[in-house]
C-alpha cells in the first residue's frame, strides 16, 4: 500500500501535476502574437488556393502570349531584392523596439518603408503593362489567375506599408508602451510573412511560369 | 509547455520574439539576409542558364524556394525547434498540411480529369 501510494505520487510529480503552484495564464504577449501567427497561416491557406488555380491554369492562354513572353525577369529581380531588404529592416526595426531606441526604430521603419513602397512601384508599372499589351484578345484563364495572386500579394503590401506609418506614428505619439510594442509584434510578422509569401510567388509564378 | 522532467520551467515564447543580446539579434538577421540572397540569385541563375540540365530545373526552383522559405522562417520570425515554441510549430505544422493538400490534390486531380479526357476535337464532335 504504502509503496503504490509511493509511487503514484512519484508519477504525479513526473507529470508535473503535484505542483502546487500554478502559472496561470501565459503572458498577453505571448497569446496576441500566438492568435496572429494563427491568423497569418490561414492567410498563407488562402494564398495556397490562388497558388493551386495558377499552378492548375497556367497552360490556359487560349492561343495568347505565355509566361515566357510577357514575364520580364529583371524588373521581378529588383522587386525581389527590395522586399527582401525590406524585411531585415523590419528586423533592425524589431531590435531597435527592444532596446527602446526611438531614434533608430524611427529609421528602420523608414527604410522598411521605402523600400515597400518601391516594390509596389515596380509591381504597379509591371501591371499597368501587361494591361496594355493584354487588354486585347481573348480572356484567358492563365492571366486571371495570375493578376489574381499577384494582385491579392500586392493589395497585401500594400496594406501593410499603411499599418507600417500607422505604427510610426504611434510610437512617435505613445512611446514604447506595451500595447503599442504588441501591435508592432504582429507587423513585424505580417512583414516577414508577407515576404514568405513573395518567394514562393517569384518561384512558382515567375521563373516555374517562364520555364513551363 | 509545462515541464514534464522537474527541470526549472521555462516560460513560452511568442512566434517572432527571440533570446540573447542585440549583438547576436543583429548577427541572426544579417546571416538570414545572406542564406536569402545567396539562395534567391541561384534560383534566378538557375531559372536562365543552359549550364543545368533543362529538366531538373523546375524541381532545382522549388527546393530552392522552400530552402529560403526556411531560412525565413528560422532567422526572421523565429520559428525554432526548442521547447518554449511548441505551440508556434505545431500551429506552422498544421498549415503546411493545409497547404500541401490544397496545391498537390488539385494538380493531382486535374491531371488525372486531363488525362482522361478525349481530345478537344473529339469533344466538339461528341457536342453536335
Amino acid at each position: 500500500m504504502v509503496a503504490t501510494t509511493i509511487a503514484h505520487g512519484h508519477d504525479l510529480n513526473l507529470l508535473g501535476l503535484a505542483d502546487t503552484e500554478h502559472e496561470g495564464p501565459a503572458p498577453k504577449r505571448i497569446v496576441t502574437g500566438y492568435g496572429f501567427w494563427i491568423f497569418l497561416l490561414s492567410d498563407m491557406v488562402m494564398f495556397s488556393c490562388f497558388f493551386a488555380a495558377y499552378a492548375v491554369l497556367l497552360g490556359q492562354t487560349a492561343g495568347g502570349p505565355s509566361g515566357a513572353e510577357l514575364f520580364n525577369l529583371r524588373s521581378v529581380a529588383v522587386e525581389t531584392t527590395c522586399l527582401l531588404l525590406s524585411s531585415f529592416a523590419c528586423g533592425m526595426a524589431s531590435i531597435a523596439a527592444e532596446v527602446h531606441s526611438h531614434l533608430w526604430f524611427q529609421i528602420a521603419m523608414a527604410v522598411t518603408c521605402v523600400l515597400g513602397l518601391a516594390f509596389l512601384a515596380i509591381e504597379f508599372h509591371e501591371f499597368a503593362d501587361l494591361v496594355a499589351r493584354c487588354a486585347r484578345g481573348p480572356r484567358r484563364a492563365f492571366l486571371s489567375a495570375f493578376f489574381t495572386l499577384v494582385g491579392c500579394h500586392g493589395l497585401h503590401v500594400s496594406a501593410g506599408t499603411l499599418w507600417l506609418l500607422t505604427m510610426m506614428a504611434q510610437v512617435f505619439a505613445k512611446g514604447f508602451r506595451a500595447d503599442i510594442q504588441r501591435r508592432f509584434l504582429c507587423f513585424a510578422l505580417f512583414w516577414h510573412a508577407l515576404d514568405i509569401i513573395w518567394v514562393a510567388v517569384f518561384s512558382v509564378v515567375y521563373l516555374l511560369g517562364s520555364a513551363v | 509547455m509545462s515541464d514534464v522532467h522537474g527541470l526549472p520551467h521555462q516560460p513560452d515564447v511568442a512566434p517572432g520574439d527571440e533570446v540573447g543580446g542585440i549583438r547576436l539579434h543583429v548577427l541572426g538577421y544579417l546571416t538570414g539576409l545572406g542564406l536569402a540572397l545567396v539562395l534567391t540569385a541561384t534560383s534566378f541563375f538557375v531559372a536562365g542558364t543552359d549550364l543545368v540540365w533543362q529538366p531538373s530545373i523546375p524541381v532545382a526552383i522549388v527546393v530552392l524556394a522552400i530552402a529560403q522559405m526556411g531560412v525565413h522562417v528560422v532567422f526572421f520570425l523565429h520559428i525554432t525547434t526548442g521547447p518554449d515554441n511548441t505551440n508556434n510549430v505545431m500551429a506552422l505544422a498544421f498549415g503546411l498540411l493545409i497547404v500541401f493538400l490544397v496545391i498537390g490534390g488539385s494538380l493531382w486531380i486535374m491531371s488525372n480529369l486531363n488525362h482522361n479526357m478525349p481530345p478537344m476535337d473529339q469533344l466538339m464532335l461528341m457536342q453536335r
